[in-house]
């Protein structure tokens, strides 16, 4: 080994650390402090909402249809109509996105055309939602002669949610051990029998979980509802999923592009309305997320 | 046994030249936790310049928690506590003014897997001399050419010093990875069992490299391969349950242990 | 006890199996099922696609193509002289993602490498969730907070924004997306192996150094595609520029002013009451069908980006 003196000196880059330390600790502040703002955000958001709807929420508001005199507007009608609409979107899409995520996982060999389905569904849930809105507009509303039925709106948010629930089951179908599969086999299960008695039990939980987020996103999303032309101001209670409705995005939207203020106090008790639901749907996620987390 | 003869003449080849070498790691009543999990107890080691010193034992003995603990790695596993002192150079490194960046500095350490950097080979080695603030472009490529001869990795790579590191064979990346630390010119090289995950010719490679280094560096080598410690190293250290059972001339160690236990180990009683 | 259940199911299926031979029938009929549900996600893009070229065509017989395109006026709504030139609902998309991405981009990358590089697991579980609630606010919660908060808040400090504007809603379409950068910024970075830090730090790098020239370079084109997908719901993003933009189709760069983007147009009409056939009911498929190549066309991107990653290691 040849002899090679020392070409570096390390006193030098020993007295550079403080200036690096400094360094690091100003880079960390600053990314401490967008962290912080992303706290005080969702603060300030929800804390802006409160304080401006929380006086108009009342029984009456719950009670009330929606009303030219702010006073006596309520919000009956439109939370009717996203339960109603939520009946139609949650057979549809759990049924179709489990469907599909068990006919990936456990049915469709490696070749093209799975790729391509694939490819195609993560292509989808990159599509605008105000795009799925005039897709519902034409083929629901125009083609399918639905007009701006519950049932028109419905099949729209389950195709723009399906792309979610679908990877969503896709995951927990793939997180189902594989010896609880061989198992199944080992007794002399067919494949279906296997799938519907040990895969889609175990994988159940993930299942919900992601598909209740998916449903959270269809409660909230209002263009797509613009689009189809589900009307705002509607003082009626729908009978059938054929009837027009009004949901409560399209109340709150609504409200919110009037431009006298006391509207706007509406349009935020509404939207606590809103959050609240999405909470308590988001609270049922969590508890089935922790219940069943530990379960392998 | 050939094994030992083979030992006995490197001691003699080590003895022809006795040096003055001074101490480089004091380790001083030093205990560690992880949690409630009493890792290192009581440890007293002194580690001199310019030798190799092997530690052994058991897996779980605590000897990486140890080596980890030399250039204070181990901070980086949550809930660790330690007690006593390390002296480098005497210096304790847990006190609160010897910054770990400095002690990381003097100190250079290869992991058990060949860990370099998703850059190329050249940057891989130019990386602690551009963190260190060195921008100079020709001391730049001087020291990469250096560590990467002194690493005996120089002729495979030369021609593509600016391909990707993740192209070279494992044993290349662990030399390319001691050429790393030798960048910084440390004064200790920590080894984290270095060949474990390599082929026996890399192995090889490796072992006579660090018989180069030992001329200019302190090297401190993890092994849980004991005709690894007793061909390359001059002192060895037994690690027992996170304790030291004993610490000699690695001859000594591997001829005529003191302990039981250490003797147990080494003709693989257990372990 | 539960294996031992399972087992019993199984068992008692079989007994059945044997005493009726129909679900052997099924065993063949369950598949192509399950093929018709998967094909309808097929469909529906399908259906998006020839939804949108078969009403812009219609749309293009009234309107020639080079009107749409080189036009620089959009006044669909003037009885006498009305024009279609999408190019300042390009703007308008255009300014609102740029101050978006301005907004976005610095502070979801700085949160993605708080978490994933500086904060402990204490202040991670923390985050998490706040994360998590801002990615579930919807749309119209955000259009809201807009226009009744940030608007009157950057006018109290430049009163020289008008009511509607680019700033406000941009700045809010920013917010929206933050909760996406930062999560599928941090995969990224969390996908880069420990081992490669620890030889860093034990350069003796500091963590910024560690992170910034070895962690985030590693992570580059993840956190490259997280950005490209974020821009893409930018673009795509409704109510909030709906609500506080305005509606007033302009090319000048302008951001104190109303303006109008395509997502926005289309919304504008559809609660507008331009009757079913008429040349403005196809005009929000010719733009619907330009918006969905832009998103298209950045997801694609995103994609291929992430792949480039995935080969890495």
């Amino acid at each position: 080994m040849e002899n090679v003196q020392k070409n570096i000196h390390t006193d030098e880059m020993i007295n550079k650390i403080p200036v690096r330390l400094l360094k690091n600790k100003i880079y960390k502040g600053l990314f401490l402090l967008a962290a912080l703002f992303t706290f005080i955000l969702l603060v300030v958001l929800l804390a802006r909402i409160f304080s401006q709807g929380a006086s108009h929420l009342s029984w009456d508001f719950l009670q009330n249809f929606a009303s030219r005199r702010p006073e006596q507007a309520g919000i009956k009608a439109a939370v009717i109509g996203t339960l109603w609409m939520m009946a139609v979107v949650v057979p549809v899409s759990l049924l179709l996105g489990v469907g599909t995520a068990v006919y990936l996982e456990e049915y469709a060999g490696k070749n093209r055309m799975t790729r391509f389905i694939q490819m195609n569904i993560s292509n989808l849930a990159g599509v605008p939602s105000v795009v799925f809105g005039l897709l519902g507009l034409t083929l629901f509303v125009r083609v399918l002669f639905l007009g701006n039925s519950i049932l028109a709106a419905g099949l729209t948010m389950s195709l723009l949610i399906l792309p979610v629930i679908i990877v969503a089951s896709q995951e927990a179908i793939r997180a189902v051990p594989k010896e609880l599969r061989e198992a199944a086999y080992g007794l002399g299960a067919t494949k279906w029998q296997m799938i519907l008695r040990v895969v889609l039990p175990s994988a159940i939980a993930g299942i919900l979980t992601g598909s209740i987020l998916a449903f959270s996103r269809a409660i909230g999303e209002t263009a797509p509802l613009v689009v189809i032309g589900i009307p705002a101001f509607v003082a009626f209670l729908p009978k059938s999923v054929f009837d027009s409705f009004t949901a409560l995005p399209m109340q709150i939207y609504n409200w919110t592009s009037r431009p006298q203020e006391e509207f706007h106090f509406l349009a935020a008790a509404g939207i606590i309305v809103l959050l609240v639901i999405l909470i308590l749907m988001n609270s049922v996620a969590v508890w089935i997320r922790n219940r069943y987390e530990n379960k392998y | 046994m050939a094994l030992v003869a083979f030992k006995t003449k490197e001691k003699k080849i080590n003895e022809q030249a006795p040096v003055e070498r001074q101490t480089v790691y004091s380790t001083k009543k030093c205990n560690l936790w992880y949690g409630n999990h009493h890792a290192l107890k009581n440890i007293n080691l002194d580690m001199k310049e310019r030798e190799v010193t092997a530690i052994i034992g058991p897996s779980g003995c605590g000897k990486s928690t140890y080596i980890k603990t030399l250039n204070r790695m181990v901070d980086l596993v949550p809930n660790v506590k330690t007690s006593g002192a390390i002296e480098y150079r005497g210096r304790n490194i847990f006190s609160k003014d010897f910054h770990v960046e400095e002690l990381r500095t003097r100190v250079g350490m290869v992991f058990q897997k060949p860990n370099p950097f998703p850059k190329s080979i050249f940057e891989n080695i130019a990386f602690g001399l551009r963190i260190h603030g060195i921008k100079n472009k020709k001391l730049i490529h001087e020291t990469v050419e250096k560590s990467l001869r002194q690493a005996a990795i120089w002729d495979e790579v030369k021609d593509r010093l600016h391909d990707s590191a993740y192209g070279l064979s494992g044993g290349q990346q662990q030399r390319l990875c001691i050429a790393r630390s030798l960048a910084l010119e440390p004064d200790v090289l920590l080894m984290d069992e270095p060949t474990s995950a390599l082929d026996p010719v890399s192995t090889l490679k490796v072992e006579e490299l660090i018989q180069d280094l030992k001329e200019k560096y302190s090297i401190i080598i993890v092994t849980h391969n004991m005709q690894q410690a007793s061909r390359i190293s001059d002192k060895t250290a037994f690690f027992l349950n996170g304790e030291v059972v004993e610490y000699d001339d690695t001859y000594t160690i591997f001829n005529n242990p003191r302990d039981h236990r250490t003797e147990d180990y080494i003709t693989g009683r257990f372990g | 006890m539960k294996t031992n259940d399972g087992q019993n199911q199984v068992q008692s299926l079989l007994e059945k199996k044997y005493q009726n031979g129909f679900l052997s029938r099924g065993e063949k009929v369950i598949p192509v099922l399950l093929f018709l549900m998967a094909a309808v996600s097929v469909v529906t893009t399908i259906g998006i696609v020839l939804t949108l070229i078969v009403e812009t065509f219609t749309f293009f017989k009234q309107i020639s193509i080079a009107e749409f395109l080189t036009k620089k006026d959009w006044y669909p709504f003037s009885k006498t002289d009305a024009s279609y030139g999408v190019l300042p609902l390009l703007v308008g998309t255009l300014k609102i993602t740029l101050i978006a991405s301005i907004t976005a981009v610095p502070i979801g990358l700085a949160v993605a490498i708080y978490l994933s590089e500086y904060a402990s697991e204490r202040v991670r579980k923390l985050m998490k969730p706040i994360l998590e609630v801002l990615a579930g606010v919807p749309t119209i919660v955000y259009g809201f907070f807009a226009l009744t908060f940030v608007t009157p808040l950057l006018r109290a400090i430049f009163p020289s924004l008008e009511m509607f504007n680019a700033v406000s809603p941009g700045i809010v379409v920013g917010m929206m997306i933050i909760p996406m950068i930062v999560s599928l910024s941090e995969d990224a970075l969390s996908s880069v192996p420990d081992s490669v830090r620890q030889g860093a730090l034990a350069l003796g790098a500091t963590k910024w150094e560690m992170t910034w020239r070895v962690a985030f370079p590693a992570a580059l084109s993840g956190i490259m595609a997280s950005i490209v997908l974020a821009i893409s719901r930018a673009i795509g993003e409704t109510m909030i520029v709906s609500i506080a933009g305005g509606s007033t189709p302009t090319a000048s760069l302008d951001l104190t002013t109303s303006l109008q983007t395509m997502t926005s147009y289309i919304v504008q009409v559809s609660t507008g009451d331009a009757g079913f056939g008429t040349t403005i009911y196809y005009s929000i498929y010719a733009v619907g069908f330009t918006l969905f190549l832009f998103t298209l066309a950045m997801n694609m991107l995103a994609q291929r980006i992430s792949r480039r990653f995935r080969e890495e290691y």
